[in-house]
């Protein structure tokens, strides 16, 4: 006997005949909105084209996360977002709730603004903040890095995650170390990791590489590297080339 | 007698020695007399000397690198100080000295491999890496609510054991730093026998890899309940000798005492947690607040100190371990209840890394398994289909925390909807407590500081990652 995962409930409208019409509408305005991050063809990855013996080579899959959010969220999410809308206006262009957890994307103009009313709105009061960190997403066009700022409210014992996206050509996003003294090393740490600028830190160098390294690790297109052990006339490439399962 | 002796080449000074002294060896300044670098020279002399001379440059604020391989740091920290005498003007730390790439890591490993790689982080609460790993992994799945209760029990489990057992070494390592040694023999000798117990569980004694994405990796062994049990004897009847070495220690309290003191605005401004946040009275554990693993069907105390210095955070590492024994006392009913039910998942991939069996090399296949596997082909097939792809994870992020010996010990997981993590960040209390450490050291005595390091007890493997 196998335990059946719970369905989210956006494939449970996907399925409903009913709202069928209503969901594609809402896909068709939320297209441009998708967090987009590329394609799978085939089964085996890494050396596409090459090696996929499998008979599945012709599928095409579009990764992406899921869609954007619509009201009523829910929870105590609606209240929190009026509350927000009211203090700092449009300062929240996207909303995600997902997996109970609320995502709020912003624009880096408004990052300030936001985190100020989030920490200092009695209703509010997001203290900490817990963690920042960055995602690369190198199939997104113009927002190819995205910043991730985990708030934790303990006053109300909340959790809130904020996000931005900046292009990879200039990756500028204002510090929050102003209103959040506790991001000071995460902020560093990300610009390390993926070479994210944070505009008025204190003392942004990197933290857990050597000043002179060339690069930043966890951006998508450095390579993992690996020890090319031989074998007989044979190599082993690095982890990053080697085939693997995509879809 | 032979000493050693400072020469500054600096006009004014030199001049304050030459008389003080006449009979001291200078090196010829020549024409580099404008350079203020200090040389120490040995050769023969008193200790009235070097005492005069040290005196004349009294107000010198002297640069010291303390690590990173300095024995009280901790690890592999490195503090950069400004002494004026033996007051910290100064504390910038580094760290990175133990980068090893985790993150990187995960994002060619299959969803299953993260336990493995997550224990590395910070290896002396390896456990809670996995935990806050595959919870936020669970979380994903959505599968939650549906891990079965044994499996919840196990987490709990082996993660109070190796919160004694992470205590222990913070106060015992704090204690030998403080000349305390007797402290560190106690805590040594019953962290072995929590790392006994978890290897007897897990089969490794760290580096665990036993919590995993929908449940554990392999069921108590058949004397795991006695064992448990006699542990948790032990531990009530040896732990209480750590309050009796030290707490009435006059010298111990002098070397804690309103040493590195944070209050509740600066734990707030830093974002400091666990035991240091907890030392300024305020009862915040995430156990308790935000309940993961079932934690709100047992019973315990948060504790807390109202010292906000290391002295409370000692008290509290004591009482929570204390507190810890409590719950194993209560998995031990949980698990004689529960016994005969599953200890993870019952889903044909998810749950396919969590039917392990141990031997005495440690985690293996069981004999069973390898059975099937060399008698059907079709069932080696899936094996190594299962082995090798991994299972798929629902697209999306999500953030969990559990309150890991430390602190907040958080995890950012990214799925893109394939069988790999497209990201996942660990956010290890150590990283973001290094941080606070000028603020509760600067002002203060240099001896002071390695009390203060091993009040916030940062790990280095969680720490640079």
């Amino acid at each position: 006997m196998s335990t059946q995962f719970p369905e989210r409930p956006q494939s449970r409208a996907r399925r409903s005949r009913v709202s069928e019409a209503a969901v594609s509408a809402a896909q068709a305005a939320d297209t441009m909105q998708v967090t987009y991050l590329g394609e799978a063809d085939g089964v085996w990855g890494s050396g596409s084209g090459t090696g996929d013996v499998s008979g599945f080579g012709g599928l095409k899959r579009t990764i992406a996360l899921p869609q954007q959010s619509r009201p009523p969220y829910g929870s105590w999410f609606d209240e929190a977002l009026a509350e927000i809308n009211s203090e700092v206006g449009a300062a929240v262009s996207r909303v995600f709730v997902y997996y109970g957890e609320l995502t709020l994307f912003t624009s880096t103009e408004r990052l300030g603004d936001l985190m100020r009313t989030l920490r200092d709105d009695p209703h509010l009061r997001f203290e900490v903040c817990c963690s920042v960190s960055g995602v690369h997403y190198p199939e997104q066009p113009g927002s190819e890095l995205h910043v991730v700022y985990e708030l934790l409210s303990i006053t109300h014992n909340r959790r809130l995650r904020v996000e931005v996206a900046v292009p990879d050509i200039d990756p500028h996003v204002p510090s929050v170390t102003a209103v959040y003294p506790m991001a000071n090393f995460h902020e560093r740490e990300t610009y390390d990791m993926f070479g994210i600028v944070f505009d008025g830190h204190p003392g942004l160098a990197r933290i857990l590489l050597p000043d002179d390294w060339i690069g930043h690790p966890l951006r998508k297109d450095y390579p993992l590297g690996g020890v090319p052990v031989q074998f007989d006339g044979a190599t082993v490439p690095p982890p990053d080339q080697r085939r693997n399962y995509r879809l | 007698m032979s000493s050693t002796r400072q020469h500054d080449q600096s006009d004014d000074h030199r001049d304050d020695t030459a008389t003080v002294d006449p009979g001291i060896i200078f090196d010829d300044p020549g024409d580099a007399s404008d350079i203020h670098v200090p040389q120490y020279l040995i050769e023969g002399g008193d200790w009235d000397e070097v005492v005069t001379e040290q005196r004349a440059a009294a107000d010198h604020v002297i640069v010291v690198n303390m690590g990173p391989v300095h024995p009280s740091t901790h690890g592999l920290l490195r503090l950069v100080l400004e002494l004026d005498g033996e007051t910290v003007l100064s504390l910038r730390p580094s760290i990175g000295y133990l980068h090893t790439g985790i993150e990187k890591t995960f994002e060619y490993r299959s969803w299953a491999q993260g336990p493995v790689i997550a224990t590395r982080a910070q290896y002396v609460a390896g456990i809670f890496n996995e935990a806050v790993y595959s919870l936020a992994v669970d979380k994903l799945l959505g599968i939650t609510d549906a891990i079965p209760e044994r499996a919840n029990v196990l987490r709990v489990m082996m993660m109070e054991v190796n919160r004694i057992a992470s205590h222990l070494l913070a106060v015992g390592s704090g204690g030998m730093e403080i000349g305390a040694s007797s402290v560190m023999e106690v805590c040594l000798r019953e962290r072995e026998r929590c790392l006994e117990f978890m290897e007897a569980v897990s089969g490794l004694r760290m580096n665990n890899a036993y919590i995993r994405p929908g449940g554990v990796a392999i069921d108590l062994p058949v004397d795991g309940l006695d064992r448990l049990r006699e542990l948790t004897k032990q531990l009530r009847r040896n732990l209480p000798e750590l309050a009796g070495f030290t707490l009435d220690n006059p010298i111990f309290r002098q070397r804690t005492r309103g040493v590195a003191y944070l209050d509740l605005t600066g734990c707030m401004a830093l974002g400091v947690s666990g035991p240091t946040l907890r030392s300024t009275g305020y009862p915040w554990d995430l156990r308790k607040t935000q309940p993961y693993c079932g934690y709100e069907n047992f019973e315990f105390n948060v504790c807390t100190a109202d010292s906000c210095d290391a002295y409370g955070r000692w008290i509290i590492r004591l009482d929570e371990m204390r507190e810890s024994v409590r719950i194993l006392e209560q998995c031990v009913t949980r698990l004689e209840e529960s016994a005969g039910e599953r200890h993870s998942i019952d889903h044909a991939e998810v749950g396919a890394f969590s039917d392990l069996a141990l031997g005495g090399d440690g985690q293996g296949q069981s004999f069973d398994k390898v059975r099937e596997l060399w008698s059907s082909m079709e069932t080696l097939i899936h094996h190594v289909k299962k082995a090798t792809q991994g299972f798929h994870v629902p697209a999306g992020q999500v953030y969990q925390a559990v309150e890991a010996p430390g602190g907040e010990l958080g995890c950012h997981v990214v799925s893109d909807g394939g069988t790999r993590p497209y990201r996942v960040h660990l956010r290890d209390p150590g990283f973001n407590h290094v941080q606070a450490l000028p603020i509760i050291t600067e002002g203060g005595m240099l001896s002071d500081i390695v009390m203060a390091i091993s009040s916030l007890d940062p790990v280095m493997g969680g720490v640079d990652r």
